[in-house]
């Protein structure tokens, strides 16, 4: 199973987390200028990359909180995680940390 | 109009009445049934933590994954803005009202949630052990010393589970739940039977 460290609770087994998307989707300040395209970019298109992406993810049977996390989508490993609100971290340093 | 009359209130029933509590595992691990409590649900920022000390006698725990007690009450840190506290259910009318004299002027939010939960004592050398069968949390006592109550899961049920001595918990399910958690544990436990 995999261990996914809570930024509040600390090392917590994945079956008490739940998914949530990916992290730091910015909502528009002026929505009703968007047209039908940006719209459905903003709703449905997401990076998908290979390799490290940020996700939000919930201690849902825990402390409830909502956090971020920087995942790896090949290996699935759990690079980093941090609070909700705090910056997206420099994912090419943690790439070269990873590496190494 | 036709005469009707309300008739007295049915005899209370626990949950748990009629279900395998007895079993010769109990000397690895013990199924007990606690007694009906007064259970709220306490939200709001941290400055709700010293305010409820009023009504409580005792601050609501900041420190992440511990419970609280003093005075047949406790106190169990859920989330950063969550607590439950469980008290005897003789003060189900008087508890809440006094923690929103309490808390009055500080953003909060009481919630009385105590028929919403049933509480079961789990105790034994081999409790921790049965817990595991549906709990992935690391139970020993150096990761979950006595003291540390969380919201986990057991199997496929949410849960509160409270570490109230070195070979005891208080595990708290939803009402609904307990006859599974009873025949979950029942399971998990029959090797020592
Ligand atoms: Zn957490």
């Amino acid at each position: 199973m995999l261990i996914i460290r809570c930024p509040i609770c600390g090392d917590r087994p994945e079956l008490e987390f739940r998914y949530g998307g990916e992290a730091h989707v910015a909502r528009p300040a002026a929505t009703e200028a968007l047209d039908d395209q940006q719209v459905a970019d903003r709703l449905y298109m997401r990076s998908n990359p290979k390799g490290l992406t940020v996700e939000r993810w919930r201690h849902v049977h825990g402390c409830g909180r909502f956090f971020n996390a920087v995942r790896d989508t090949v290996s699935d490993f759990f690079v980093t995680t941090y609070k909700a609100g705090e910056p997206r971290p420099d994912l090419d340093a943690l790439k070269k940390e990873a590496v190494r | 109009m036709a005469d009707v009359a309300l008739k007295e209130p049915a005899l209370r029933r626990s949950v748990f009445e009629g279900l395998p509590l007895a079993s010769r595992a109990a000397a690895a691990c013990a199924l007990e049934p606690l007694p009906p409590a007064t259970r709220l649900s306490v939200r709001g920022r941290p400055g709700v933590a010293e305010a409820a000390a009023g009504a409580l006698g005792f601050p609501l725990p900041t420190d992440v994954c511990r419970a609280a007690e003093a005075g047949g009450r406790a106190a169990l840190w859920l989330g950063p803005d969550e607590w439950l506290v469980i008290a005897p259910e003789a003060e189900a009318a008087t508890l809440p009202a006094a923690l929103e004299t309490a808390l009055a002027g500080v953003p909060h939010a009481v919630v009385d949630i105590s028929h919403r939960n049933v509480a079961l004592a789990v105790s034994g050398p081999a409790a921790a052990y049965v817990l595991n069968h549906g709990c992935p949390l690391d139970l020993s006592l150096s990761a979950f010393p006595v003291g540390m109550a969380t919201r986990t899961i057991l199997g496929k049920v949410e849960v509160v589970l409270w570490r109230t001595g070195p070979d005891s918990f208080r595990l708290e399910c939803w009402r609904t739940f307990a006859e599974w958690v009873v025949a979950f544990l029942n399971e998990a436990r029959r090797e020592f039977d």
